[in-house]
């Protein structure tokens, strides 16, 4: 299957058509995301409303369910498909580059020194009310990024260093977390920070999609630029360096922009677990190891699985919205235990 | 094509790991190197083909610093197969040779049918076309060193360096891989451990002991029994053959005791 889908990716057809195929499936979930609900609404309506809302088509609709699709629903599908894609175009990336199968795109630390950056702000007030607590996090998320990047660094070459340098990071900013937050959150707070550490896009708005929409396509951009690079670090770096890459000048640009990613992403809906580690194993199953088809191919997984999640956390509980690093999180270890046996049967 | 190394030197971890090494390779030779473990083989390999800097001297590959051509150009004269060279990933036999095309690819020159059949000869050439399409880890060491040859072959390159290019193979295939790299029309520069085998496919030998190059030129004039003695620690006896050629004998240290051999009933 997977030699099929290579020789397909190959011809300038194959591709149109696989792409045509990717952003049908995109929007059929989106679909889905805006229709179904507490109150389900009608598919019809759904098409009817974005037609309103993007050409003045004038469908005379109620307003509440034109209000619940566009400015509620239809903005939480476009930031869970883009934080899926993110999330799982970060994590092949990097378990490509650093040759570790369980690198994911917290392995940076990334996501713990939002966390701090978060409570900072929302807890001790840094920043008197100037930073809000997403711009917290995503400053928490660069500065850890920036300190694990220089202990790395500092530990010596090769990919244990980063990972290694990742884990400490990222102790060392969860326990900053917990100790802001017993020392100082009032109950209501700690429960707050809590469910936000958690992920959830209840709060999620336009706005939030006007950021992470273009951080999502210029990631997927930076990454598939590098597709053959990363195919070329198959045996290790030296032996992509022997094959013409110039391994430092890609290192930079596939660690930052995973970074880059991930702090948006993080500051946007919190820290959700197990996208960027499952989907990445989960699309070379289905289509094999070339980044040129992998990369694309996880991407459209994660932004559909998000999609699907946010879902089931706002219709699994009537009357309640579970945070969906919860349902990810369910859905994505026991995943994660199949691949991992798939893995030894074949191997 | 014109690779040489003059005064390199390198280090790591604070030690002299390449002192002063002065080599210059001749167009169209099959040069091996020879060396106790440790004696920094691998470390002049990864400095002559550019993936490490010397600290001192410098590498020249066409008369230009190896540094200042690009990694791309560098790749297209000169193809490296790894002493170890390993991987989880799931790929198959074919697309591991696939790789070898890397340096001659780009957005503005995208995989073409001339590339597959390339790495078609390639897998031909290393007697393993008929295993294409097997995943990487249900192949046996020596398969991989094959096709870890092949893909250097994919390459291109005039220049092949071989970093223990038998490693793994049964003895019929460490002989005909190596007959195999002497057919090409290539510059070859392979490190290798059986000093029989530097003999028979070598045109000169370099002898690496303790980071220092201590011996250069033709087999019979490199391959002696003092030299051995000397760089290895063994007692050998060399034949030279009336052609010119010299094959080498090891013996043990210490005859075997009396009564090993009235054990073994001869
Ligand atoms: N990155 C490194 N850091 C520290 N020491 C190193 C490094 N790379 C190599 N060395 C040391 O340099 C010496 C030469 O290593 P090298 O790999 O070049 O030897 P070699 O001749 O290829 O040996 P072998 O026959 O075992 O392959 C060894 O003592 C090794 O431990
Ligand atoms: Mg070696």
């Amino acid at each position: 299957m997977s030699r099929v889908l290579t020789q397909a990716g190959r011809t300038g057809t194959g591709r149109v058509g696989a792409a045509l195929a990717a952003l049908v499936i995109l929007f059929a979930a989106l679909w889905m995301g805006a229709a179904i609900g507490e109150t389900a609404i009608p598919f019809k309506t759904v098409a009817q409303t974005v037609a309103n809302r993007l050409w003045n088509a004038g469908y005379p609709l109620a307003p509440i369910d034109e209000g619940i699709i566009w400015s509620y629903r239809l903005s939480r599908a476009v930031v869970a498909a883009s934080c899926g894609a993110a999330l799982a175009l970060s994590g092949a990336v990097l378990q490509s580059l650093l040759r570790n199968p369980l690198a994911d795109p917290y392995i940076l630390g990334i996501s713990a020194g939002a966390s701090t950056g978060a409570v900072s702000v929302a807890i001790l007030g840094v920043g008197a009310g100037m930073l809000t607590l997403p711009l917290g996090a995503f400053i928490g998320a660069l500065v850890a990024f920036v300190l694990v990047s220089l202990l790395a660094v500092k530990a010596g070459r090769g990919t244990a260093a980063i990972i290694l340098a990742g884990v400490a990071g990222s102790q060392l900013f969860n326990a900053l977390t917990s100790f802001i937050v017993t020392k100082a959150a009032t109950a209501e707070q700690a429960r707050g920070i809590m469910f936000w550490l958690l992920g959830n896009l209840s709060g999620v708005r336009w706005p939030d999609a006007w950021l992470a929409v273009p951080a999502t396509l210029l990631g997927l951009v930076v990454c598939l630029w590098h597709a053959r690079p990363l195919d070329a670090f198959t045996f290790g770096s030296e032996s992509a360096a022997s094959l013409g890459i110039s391994v430092r000048r890609t290192y930079f640009a596939l660690v930052g922009v995973s970074a880059m990613m991930t702090a948006v992403m993080v500051s946007i809906v919190g820290s959700i677990g197990f996208v960027g580690l499952v989907i990445p194993h989960a699309a070379r199953m289905l289509v094999g190891v070339r980044h040129g088809v992998l990369l694309p191919a996880a991407a459209l997984i994660g932004a559909v699985f998000m999609i699907l999640a946010d879902i089931l956390s706002r219709v699994l509980i009537p009357g309640q919205v579970l945070p969906i690093g919860v349902i990810t999180a369910l859905v994505g270890a026991p995943a994660f235990a199949l691949i991992l046996g798939q893995r030894r049967d074949r191997a | 094509m014109t690779l040489s190394a003059s005064r390199v030197s390198w280090s790591a971890g604070g030690v002299d790991i390449l002192k002063e090494v002065s080599l210059t390779v001749e167009t169209g030779e099959f040069l091996g190197i020879i060396g106790p473990n440790g004696s920094g083989k691998t470390s002049l390999m990864s400095l002559i083909s550019g993936i490490r800097k010397p600290k001192r001297g410098e590498v020249l590959l066409d008369g230009f610093p190896i540094g200042t051509l690009g990694r791309r150009t560098v790749a297209q004269r000169l193809a490296l197969v790894e002493q170890q060279a390993e991987t989880g990933e799931r790929i198959t036999a074919r697309q591991a040779v696939e790789l070898g095309r890397t340096p001659y690819l780009g957005t503005l020159s995208p995989w073409s049918p001339e590339d597959d059949e390339i790495v078609e000869a390639a897998l031909e050439n290393v007697d393993m076309a008929h295993l294409a399409d097997r995943l990487w880890h249900t192949l046996s060491g020596g398969e991989r060193q094959r096709l870890h040859i092949a893909r250097a072959l994919a390459q291109q390159s005039k220049i092949l360096l071989l970093d223990e290019p038998t490693n793994h193979l049964d003895i019929g295939h460490q002989i005909s891989l190596l007959d195999l790299v002497r057919r090409q029309d290539l510059t070859v520069v392979a490190a290798l451990h059986d000093l029989n085998h530097a003999a028979m496919f070598c045109d000169r030998i370099a002898v690496m002991q303790a980071g220092r190059l201590v011996a250069l030129g033709r087999p019979r004039e490199v391959l002696t029994v003092e030299r051995i003695r000397t760089v290895f620690g063994i007692e050998v006896e060399v034949e030279h053959d009336f052609d010119g050629s010299c094959s080498i004998r090891y013996r043990a240290r210490r005859p075997r005791p009396l009564a090993a051999i009235a054990a073994a009933g001869v």
